[in-house]
């Protein structure tokens, strides 16, 4: 029987090695984006006495310990600006980095019901935690304009680069999600890493302490190959106005959050044929 | 001649089994990987065949074509690929080889119930639910009413469906699944739940969608009943290979005809154990061998079995099981009144009768099992023996077939009686007689 003349809507063939991203289907499907972004949000904090409380409560129970730790009890520098505020500044970046790799990392496994079951792009569920974790960074940014009011730090035009740094966090943690939620479907050994890989992570990074440590400029751009510090150091910059933020970390910077998204999102294409049959 | 709706060329697939003792099947740990891969370099710089791992085919050179507007049904035994074939049709899991040419919108029912979420209300499930398969929000809002009204949870819109009762999750599944507007819709056994009237009407829903919409709709099914009713045509699979495709009535028949002629008698070949089966048939109540008994006849199970030494407690014990592969009885030597005794070393000879009126038309099937009880198995012969029950019970239950009507024949006794509420015991007002 020949097939009739019109083209098929779906092919389906085996695909070997490298995938095609099919960005226009992730399109097609947006309204299941923004339907799983609401249901992410709706959930996390269901059943919970504080509910949506808790996410103004974590960080800043996180900020206060940091800050008697490191800035009371450590002393470490801060660049002349107020311990608490410096934290705080240098976090509201990070948790929302650390928040969407986090939660995204075991959505796969988590969701292996629909995996299993349904077909969708799959890139939504990773996907659909950096645009929940948002709820989480504006609170922050909205508690990081309470702290800049109380210490009396004046807002600047500098401000208005913060969508442009927050973009470059969520690509950066949009491709270290797709990373590990493609890799926790095969080895479940991520569940359990990522906690202390983000913990490291952290540390490896000027939250609690700023890039000026470093002295030569040389030294600071190799640094920056870890994206979080020109992040980091990115939302110091517009927020306080003090940053060792420069030229060449910032290119760095850009570079390694498109690596880690590209990179990120061909191997999770790569992988995810395999989803439904080892999930 | 009309449209192509669906083209299948070749289509297999293979899932890798592992053999490696410990260590669950599918996901391996970091670490194991890391371990052998030393191993898998150097096995794949040697060409060499010492693999691990067996591969399995689910599937093997699978093609047919599917009309617009045709009703395909697709039965056989578990494991034989059904499942598989539907899961690629709606790109779940990819094909190892082979092509598949769609033509139209797919839309899958493969399990009720699957993108919900059980902290969220029904209403917010609705459109969850909807868009997992492939609804745009617009689309979901235009049929929200029918979907609640279908479902009929309009009351419980607001409540988490973690708080609803199984029936209404499920009511609420299949509506929205009902609702899409799929060219081409996958149905795989969703009719297993829910309660009786609700599975008809999602048999009426169904049959709406294929004949009066004109859709085309791939049904795998072991509901027989079901198939005939709804589809034209009907492929059989047998280990992942199309074993016979035609006429639904036609497959049908031949899938319950039994795969291959079985004869009545069997012998059976010895195996290394201190009791063993060495021969099993089913006879009628003229004494002849037969695998095809009328719902009023008895039915005679024989077996013989050696034993090589004195076993204590040792019982033969067999159990029916319906097409489907429900077990419909179970029945064990130690029920045997005056009691039989099979303990003693020797071979033995044991007559099992099976009443007629009882179970209903259909196909069945019988393993044996010689056991001590939750000690040791000695020997097992799964669905050594089949059989048909055909025709109808007694006079009265013409068209008493199939299993919509339960899994045996019951004999109850009817009768009139004056009013309920007379003084007495019940057994005074009720009075039977045997």
């Amino acid at each position: 029987m020949q097939p009739s003349a019109a083209k098929p809507t779906l092919r389906i063939r085996p695909t070997k090695g490298w995938a095609a991203l099919n960005l226009r289907e992730l399109w097609n499907y947006r309204d299941l984006l923004w339907i799983l972004v609401e249901r992410n949000i709706k959930v996390i904090y269901k059943q919970t006495a504080l509910g949506m409380t808790w996410v103004a409560l974590q960080p800043l129970i996180a900020a206060i310990t940091l800050a008697v730790v490191f800035g009371r009890i450590a002393k470490l520098p801060s660049d002349g600006v107020p311990y608490l505020l410096f934290v705080f500044c240098g976090m509201t970046g990070w948790r929302y980095f650390s928040e969407t790799a986090q939660r995204s990392n075991s959505s796969l496994v988590n969701n292996a019901q629909l995996v299993s079951k349904v077909y969708f792009p799959r890139m939504l569920i990773p996907l659909s935690h950096t645009f929940s974790a948002l709820v989480d960074f504006a609170l922050m940014l909205v508690m990081l304009f309470v702290f800049m009011a109380v210490y009396r730090v004046p807002p600047t035009l500098r401000l208005a680069a913060i969508p442009v740094f927050l973009f470059l966090t969520a690509m950066t943690a949009t491709g270290v999600s797709l990373w590990f939620s493609a890799l926790s479907v095969k080895y479940r050994d991520c569940t359990y890493a990522l906690p202390f890989f983000l913990q490291i992570w952290m540390l490896a990074s000027p939250i609690v302490y700023p890039t000026s440590e470093i002295a030569s400029p040389l030294k600071q751009t190799l640094f920056a190959l870890n994206p979080v510090v020109g992040l980091v150091e990115g939302f110091r910059w517009s927020v306080l106005g003090r940053s060792a933020l420069n030229p060449s970390i910032f290119w760095v910077t850009v570079g390694m959050s498109f690596l880690a998204l590209i990179s990120g999102a061909f191997f999770f294409r790569r992988v995810e044929r395999d989803f439904a049959d080892i999930i | 001649m009309s449209a192509v709706a669906l083209s299948i060329q070749n289509l297999s697939k293979s899932f890798r089994i592992a053999h490696q003792s410990g260590g669950l099947p599918g996901y391996k740990t970091l670490h194991d990987e890391l371990m052998t891969l030393p191993r898998r370099l150097i096995n794949r710089l040697r060409r060499s065949g010492r693999s691990t791992s067996e591969t399995f085919w689910a599937l093997k050179n699978v093609s047919f074509d599917v009309k617009a507007g045709q009703a395909l049904g697709i039965i056989g035994s578990n494991g034989a690929g059904k499942s598989t074939l539907l899961k690629i049709l709606n790109r779940i899991t990819e094909p190892t080889r082979g092509a598949v040419d769609i033509y139209g919108r797919v839309g899958a029912l493969l399990e009720v119930g699957t993108g919900f979420h059980p902290e969220l209300t029904g209403r917010e499930n609705i459109f969850l639910n909807g868009a997992i398969l492939g609804m745009s929000r617009a689309e979901i809002r235009r049929k929200f009413d029918e979907i609640v009204a279908f479902a009929e949870v309009e009351k419980f819109l607001d409540t988490p469906v973690k708080r609803y009762s199984s029936g209404m999750y499920v009511r609420l599944a299949f509506a929205v699944a009902a609702h899409l507007d799929p060219e081409i819709l996958l149905i795989d056994e969703v009719l297993a739940v829910g309660d009786a009237e609700f599975q008809k009407k999602c048999l009426e829903k169904m049959e709406n969608v294929a004949t009066k919409e004109g859709r085309t709709v791939i049904f795998v099914s072991h509901d027989m009943d079901a198939i005939c009713h709804l589809c034209s045509r009907c492929i059989l699979l047998r280990h992942g290979e199309v074993a016979k495709m035609g006429n639904a009535a036609d497959v049908v028949g031949a899938y319950l005809g039994g795969e291959r002629d079985q004869s009545p008698e069997i012998d059976f070949a010895p195996i290394e154990s201190e009791a063993r089966f060495q021969f099993a048939g089913l006879y009628n109540q003229k004494g002849q061998a037969s695998a095809s008994f009328s719902a009023d006849e008895t039915l005679l199970l024989k077996s013989s079995f050696a034993v090589s030494r004195q076993i204590q407690g040792l019982q033969f014990s067999f159990s029916v099981f319906n097409f489907k592969g429900d077990q419909i009885f179970y029945s064990t030597i130690s029920m045997a009144k005056p009691a039989i005794s099979v303990e003693a070393a020797g071979e033995h000879n044991i007559a099992a009768m099976i009443p007629g009126r009882l179970l209903l038309p259909g196909r069945y099937s019988i393993t044996l099992a010689l056991h001590t009880p939750k000690t040791k198995l000695y020997d097992r012969r799964t669905r050594a023996l089949s059989f048909r029950v055909v025709g109808t019970i007694g006079d009265s239950y013409d068209g008493f077939a199939g299993d919509e009507l339960g899994h045996v024949y019951a004999d109850v006794k009817w009768q009139e009686i004056d009013n309920q509420r007379v003084a007495g015991s019940p057994h005074d007002r009720f009075p039977i007689s045997h």
